[in-house]
């Protein structure tokens, strides 16, 4: 499953990658072994927002779907 | 003084953003700053001057620090180059900055109530082995986030002295600055590991480097990982080190062929390393997982009914105030001027020079003033909004919206700048990370409504648009003035699509932004940062409008001509008439003969006020006469036939080419044409008079109603501003785009005039 398919609310951790490597995604923190929390939706459905490592951040689902992430 | 302070000559602040390193960088500093820019980018170059050491709590220096240049590197997550910030970061730490050497210390702020994320920049810095200072800022927010942190093991641990800091409330302020003046032994790096095979790869790659460069040695191995890791940064050694970059090419082909993911290799070795350390010297006091203020906010701000009004009620505020509040100042400011222009016409000598300095000069510089209020104000706002870290809210909400035309969240604030001035917004747009996106939103910009169409908007409607209203709530006129901004404001969502599309390919890059906690703006900042950039824009944009009003005043003024032979009959015969009247009632006064005070004196009265209006209507006329032979006024003539299928005459096309200093400057020029009396302005029923009842030779009306709209629409999308052009080039460091800029916006002026005239005249509305 990537990030981009998770719903508000739920939580994963990080496995892996498809496609393109996300850079900035790694150096925000979203290595493997990483737990992530999406907190929401944008209004219009996308980007979305995380919580990862205490912090919030905005992704769009392009990019979310380059993460691989397995249900904690 | 002693020998450490003669040696650290410079000081590096680097950091994420949000942690408040400019806040830091202020308290270190003082009020000694200059801001410039890096050379051959848009980034700025923040410096300032230590401030003294504080002794006791009086507050007086008791040290100074001459001499240490503080500079406030741009906020970064990271040191790998992806935008020009991270670029001129990491160059500016390994002294690679033209002219500029290596810092002698670095402070790496840190964000303590975020400590995990903030760590992997304080890697990377501590791998470059400079003398270094970890900052841990904003530790008076760490009670109410529930964290503890214990700052001698992180010290420990990342091999550097860590000083606790409150930039806001000055604590650990003085303690920082005698830590740097005393800097410690260059940084030995925190022994992160990559993984086996990458470190195996590295460890050749760094000897290489080191053989062929002149990298010191304890950067070699940052370097040669950046290289392998890093497109961008090894294209740096392409010509430098030709060797190395083959070897790089070679090693990453290997890697790849067993596969060995080496490009994720930094990032999940620094992590590694991280992880375990920030659960050991952070602690959580308040149970995980609890709802703060900020959650509770950006609960409702980014709700998805609740965002989108909260954000469109704040634009509602916002243009409120630009149009409205800053009336008052803006009135205040044409007093000044006004008032500022007779106090020069008393003490300078008639003549020339007087007139080029009041009627140019000063007139010209006052057509920039009068809009400072009005972007203080944005300013003002745009500080709060970002401060308040509202503004990364607006970028998460739009975002969608803003990519079906190729454009990010974040070019929602450099779009919403430009409705009170191009040149705010064009500055705004440094903000965004992917060049292309930055060039596009530089780009349609100026297509947005600002303020200085308001003046010619004002004019024009007041004069052709009928006062009625729709059912009697929505009035002509307002809808006109909304249809106007609406169509520039589509228009540059279509340019933004168009560009994309077809100019610069692809769906730009990455959009990871994060999302701060909310905090409360400090009005010392607001207030500095507000006037910094008004100065910037007061500056920049009067030094041309200066120049140019004076050169436009010289070609609307010269050559200076006699009136011709009728009119100067007429003018003169005026003025005899009003002497002669004159006389007759001054004999009638003498003559004591009271039989005379009744109709004769009546009638002899009317005939001095019929003779010295005659002598002001061909006063005006002659005036007219001459900015029709004027340089200007030949030069309209010339552009008439091919203004006339606009629907345009010599006179508009004058004051076109009159405005393309500045739109607003069309108004006084045809006030001057139309012999209005030069000091008109956009609610002057003289000028909207005279314009109505202008007629051509034949007797049609040269404004229609066509007309006008046609003139409207063209000023909707010319770009009639020298600043804007100015500010362009020197935000994108090239003629080129500028160029292109006004280019294709004539085009679309050009030809919307063109299909509503023309259209219009076959509907037979005109």
């Amino acid at each position: 499953m990537t990030l981009d398919a998770l719903a508000p609310g739920a939580t994963a951790v990080v496995t892996g990658y498809a496609g393109e490597l996300p850079a900035r995604l790694l150096e925000m923190g979203l290595v493997p072994g990483t737990s992530i929390e999406v907190v929401r939706l944008a209004p219009l459905g996308d980007p979305m927002e995380l919580k990862v490592r205490g912090f919030l951040l905005s992704v769009r689902k392009d990019e979310a779907a380059h993460v691989v992430v397995e249900n904690a | 003084m002693t020998e450490t302070q003669t040696r650290v000559r410079t000081v590096a602040l680097a950091g994420n953003p949000n942690v408040g390193k400019t806040t830091l960088f202020n308290a270190l500093t003082g009020s000694h700053q200059k801001v410039a820019n890096y050379p051959g980018v848009t980034v700025e170059r923040k410096s300032g001057r230590l401030a003294g050491v504080r002794a006791g709590g009086d507050g007086a220096p008791s040290t100074s620090a001459p001499g240490v240049e503080v500079v406030d590197l741009p906020g970064t997550y990271s040191l790998a180059p992806k935008s020009v910030d991270e670029r001129v970061a990491f160059d500016a730490l390994v002294g690679r900055i033209p002219g500029e050497p290596a810092p002698d210390v670095v402070v790496c702020v840190v964000d303590a109530t975020n400590l995990e994320r903030n760590l992997y920049l304080v890697t990377q810095v501590l791998d470059l082995g400079l003398p270094t200072v970890v900052a841990l800022n904003m530790t008076d927010a760490l009670d109410e986030a529930g964290i503890e942190i214990d700052v001698a093991g992180l010290a420990e641990r990342l091999g550097v002295p860590v000083v606790e800091t409150a930039a806001r409330s000055g604590r650990g302020i003085d303690a920082l600055r005698e830590a740097v003046l005393d800097p410690p032994p260059p940084a030995q790096g925190v022994g992160w590991e990559l993984m086996p095979a990458v470190q195996a790869a590295v460890a050749p790659l760094a000897e290489a480097l080191g053989a062929e460069s002149d990298v010191p040695p304890s950067q070699l191995h940052a370097e040669a990982l950046g290289a392998l890791t890093s497109d961008p940064l090894l294209a740096v050694w392409e010509r430098r080190a030709p060797r190395f970059h083959q070897d790089v090419l070679d090693t990453r082909a290997a890697l790849d062929a067993r596969p060995v993911m080496y490009r994720m290799a930094e990032m999940t070795g620094r992590y590694g390393w991280i992880s375990p350390v920030a659960a050991d010297v952070v602690r959580q006091t308040a149970a995980a997982g609890q709802v703060t203020v900020s959650d509770k906010i950006d609960a409702v701000v980014t709700h998805r009914v609740w965002g989108p009004l909260i954000f469109g009620g704040v634009l509602l505020v916002i243009f409120q105030a630009v149009f409205s509040w800053a009336v008052p100042a803006m009135d205040a400011i044409e007093w000044l001027v006004g008032v500022t222009g007779q106090g020069m016409r008393a003490v300078l000598p008639d003549g020339v020079f007087e007139d080029v300095m009041v009627e140019g000069a000063l007139t010209g510089v006052g057509n920039v003033l009068v809009f400072l209020p009005q972007i203080l104000l944005l300013f003002l706002f745009l500080g709060i909004m970002e401060d308040t870290g509202y503004m990364a809210r607006t970028a998460f909400i739009m975002d969608r919206a803003m990519r079906k035309v190729g454009l990010s969240g974040g070019s929602v604030v450099p779009m919403l700048s430009a409705y009170a001035c191009a040149i705010p917004g064009i500055m705004a747009a440094r903000t965004l990370a992917d060049e292309r996106e930055r060039i596009i939103t530089i780009m349609v910009v100026p297509l947005q409504g600002c303020s200085a169409r308001l003046p010619v908007y004002v004019l024009f409607i007041a004069a052709f648009i009928p006062a009625g209203s729709l059912f009697g709530v929505i009035g002509y006129q307002g809808l006109a003035m909304t249809s106007l901004y609406v169509l520039g404001t589509l228009m540059a969502f279509a340019a933004a699509w168009v560009l994309r599309k077809w100019v610069f390919k692809g769906t730009g890059s990455s959009f990871v932004m994060e999302l701060p906690p909310y905090r409360m703006p400090q009005p010392r900042y607001l207030w500095r940062r507000m006037v910094d950039r008004s100065k910037v824009f007061v500056v920049r944009a009067g030094k041309i409008i200066f120049g140019l009003s004076i050169v436009l005043w010289v070609l609307a003024s010269y050559p200076k001509l006699d009136p011709p032979p009728a009119l100067a009959a007429q003018m003169e015969a005026a003025d005899q008439a009003a002497q002669d009247a004159r006389q007759s009632l001054v004999d009638i006064d003498l003559s004591g003969r009271a039989e005379l005070e009744g109709t004769e004196r009546a009638s002899i009265e009317s005939a001095l006020e019929a003779a010295d209006a005659e002598s002001l209507v061909a006063q005006n006329e002659w005036a007219g006469y001459q900015v029709r032979n004027s340089y200007i006024g030949r030069f309209g003539h010339a552009l008439e036939p091919i203004m006339r299928p606009l629907g345009f005459d010599w006179k508009i096309s004058a004051g076109i080419v009159a405005s393309f200093a500045a739109r607003e400057v069309i108004v006084s020029a045809l006030a001057t044409i139309y012999s209005a009396g030069a000091d008109a302005d956009e609610e002057s029923l003289a000028l909207r008079d005279a314009i109505k009842a202008d007629t051509y030779p034949d007797g049609t009306k040269v404004f229609t109603p066509l007309v006008a709209v046609s003139l409207l629409v063209f000023f909707v999308f010319a770009l009639q501003c020298m600043s804007t052009l100015a500010i362009a080039k020197r935000e994108l460091n090239s003629w080129f785009w500028p160029a292109v800029m006004w280019g294709y916006m004539f085009v679309l002026a050009y030809g919307f005039s063109f299909a509503i005239y023309q259209g219009g005249k076959l509907l037979g509305l005109g």
